[in-house]
């Protein structure tokens, strides 16, 4: 197995503050590993040292085998890319933005102009070369950025929450640029999420983190197999919860997740389990309707986030659940801090492992 | 005295149009000097600019604010100065710089410094403190890196160059103790319009002031249209757009 990148007992303090502690990785050739935790676990921090623009306390870190010196990392840092979670662009054209690293890399220019429109052409974008990069939409502007990362066609493409400000169509896009350089050029990916979805179907291998370390890796079966016992990890991924299922007579199954709670499952289990709503999956109203979808619950708006195209709302119904509204929606629902409200989702959207 | 200043500016008028080679020597050697010092003061200012706005060291607000009070020093205070170390028995005495261009043209870069570093750092420290991580992400090196931040903040550094410039062909102090007020030689705008004014020759001093004023004024112009440049781009592509349009509609 050749490695692409391996992390060795890295460490990394900010003061007395350890972010990362005794971080091992390794990252095989031609592999998508997902970092899974909450917020402050330590995700970024990894992506930002692969990346080379951070440098670790202690430890050690090898690019395809050869330990890099944090001293001198421009040489790493041609091999290796990071895409941030909030897009950053140069001011100017999308193809002066895109053709940027080549620039750097002597690319001619010749080269450089087919370069640029491949890789338009992979997120989506023909044609997009002279447009006024700043002035896209906020998801054009992120496919820019993976445009512009991929055109590198670096051994390491690493992604901080690459969709985690994208509505569904551009996310999906993003998605499935992801797994086709993956799958194409072999390139090897290391991603941050928060995404369910997103952990479950496109990574080979999850490491899930915590507070700094990490503290289980494995494929994704093996990881959301033992769900429960790494709750810690998934608080920050919404809408998963634990709790205890029960057969009802018409054949699904009730999970109480406690605060008066009980989700309705078309999965058959009984005993502890984890589950997990994809917050694109609810939907939203003002008052109650009558619908197919087996579970309905009212509660209050606790937080509202504003994600650019769409608005991501935390609804406390005993449980806080999140779900993503689009802003004309959330404009034209009149909705504010406390409005009450129904969420509503399908048995069949609920995942049980 | 009326008649005597409405003469004077009939008289200046016929000297700017004639076009009075003594005029326009004195006006091209301010433009010259002044421009020389701009040079001079970004060449050695923009990569103080970036060294404050970009890295952390103690004393950074102090020298900050050092910069920004100095950019009201009387342009007297500092000829005196330069005068003093410029002089034969002065620290740079053996430079030979007084009462030449050269030594013009230092001077005033010297005092345009402060207005270039405050006004380019503001610019730069306003750059999204991401671009330069970006910049490294995407393979470059430190110094590209900080060049593609540079580029960020370029109307802002501009902006300085136009501040400096207009403080630069303005400024009396230092052309007058530096420069010595030579006629032909060291001679600009506002020390020859005080030589004139002092000597009575008042038509060529109005010509110089008409001449000063527009200069400046044609400056503050040319920025003011190259910040509405995107907007007269619009307007030459006005017709492609409108045809665009047309032809959406019909479908």
């Amino acid at each position: 197995m050749k490695l692409t990148a391996e992390l060795k007992n890295v460490t990394k303090t900010y003061g007395d503050k350890t972010v990362l502690d005794g971080i091992n990785l390794q990252v095989p050739q031609g592999e998508i590993l997902a970092l899974l935790g909450p917020n402050g676990s330590g995700k970024t921090t990894i992506l930002r040292i692969l990346a080379f623009i951070e440098n670790p306390t202690s430890g050690e870190v090898r690019l395809q085998g050869e330990p890099v010196d944090f001293g001198d990392s421009a040489k790493a840092r041609m091999q290796s890319t990071l895409i941030f979670q909030k897009t950053v662009l140069f001011n100017g054209s999308v193809y002066d933005n895109v053709a940027y690293g080549l620039k750097i890399r002597k690319t001619p220019k010749i080269l450089r102009g087919e370069a640029v429109k491949r890789a338009l052409e992979l997120v989506k974008l023909q044609g997009f070369e002279k447009r006024p990069a700043r002035k896209l939409s906020g998801g054009e502007q992120q496919r820019v950025a993976i445009a512009r990362s991929l055109v590198l066609e670096t051994k390491l493409l690493l992604l901080d929450e690459p969709t985690a400000n994208l509505d569904p169509k551009n996310a999906g896009i993003v998605e499935e640029v992801i797994a086709r350089v993956n799958r194409e050029l072999k390139t090897t990916i290391v991603m941050a999420t928060h995404n369910m979805f997103q952990a479950k179907i496109l990574p080979h291998r999850i490491a899930l983190m915590n507070e700094g370390k990490i503290t289980e890796v494995g494929t994704p079966t093996e990881i959301f197999g033992k769900l429960s016992k790494n709750l810690a990890s998934f608080a920050a991924v919404d809408n998963t919860f634990a709790g205890n299922a029960k057969a009802t007579s018409e054949g699904t199954t009730l999970v109480d997740i406690g605060g008066g709670v009980q989700i309705e499952a078309t999965v058959q289990r009984q005993g502890g389990v984890s589950v997990f709503v994809t917050p694109q999956d609810i939907i939203l109203s003002k008052s109650q309707f009558t619908s197919s979808a087996r579970n309905t619950f009212k509660g209050r708006i606790s937080e509202i986030s504003d994600l650019g195209a769409l608005v991501r709302l935390k609804v406390d119904v005993g449980r806080v659940f999140a779900v993503q509204v689009t802003k004309r929606s959330f404009v034209e629902m009149g909705l504010n801090l406390n409005s009450e409200v129904f969420i509503t989702f399908k048995a069949s959207s609920v995942n049980v492992v | 005295m009326a008649l005597d200043i409405l003469g004077g500016i009939g008289k200046a008028l016929e000297l700017i149009f004639t076009g009075d080679p003594e005029l326009y020597g004195i006006v091209s050697r301010s433009l010259l000097f002044s421009g020389m010092a701009i040079v001079l003061a970004t060449l050695w200012g923009t990569p103080i600019a970036m060294l404050i706005s970009l890295r952390e060291f103690r004393g950074k607000s102090l020298v900050k604010t050092f910069f920004n009070s100095m950019i009201g020093i009387p342009t007297v205070v500092l000829g005196l100065l330069l005068f003093l170390a410029f002089s034969n028995g002065g620290p740079l005495g053996f430079l030979g710089l007084l009462f030449t261009p050269g030594g013009i043209i230092i001077g005033e870069a010297i005092l345009v410094t402060p207005i270039i570093i405050s006004i380019a750092t503001t610019a730069i420290e306003a750059v999204d403190p991401d671009i330069m991580n970006l910049a490294r992400t995407l393979g470059a090196s430190e110094s590209q890196a900080s060049i593609a931040v540079l580029k960020e903040a370029v109307n802002g550094v501009l902006l300085s160059n136009v501040a400096s410039f207009n403080r630069a062909i303005a400024e009396l102090g230092v052309a007058l103790l530096v420069g010595g007020n030579i006629a032909g030689l060291t001679d600009v705008l506002t020390t020859a319009i005080s030589r004139y004014t002092a000597r009575a020759e008042i038509p060529y001093a109005i010509a110089l002031g008409i001449l000063l004023m527009v200069l400046v004024f044609l400056i503050n112009l040319a920025v003011l249209l190259a910040r509405k440049a995107k907007w007269i781009l619009t307007i030459r592509k006005f017709p492609q757009w409108l045809k665009r349009h047309r032809l959406e509609a019909e479908r």
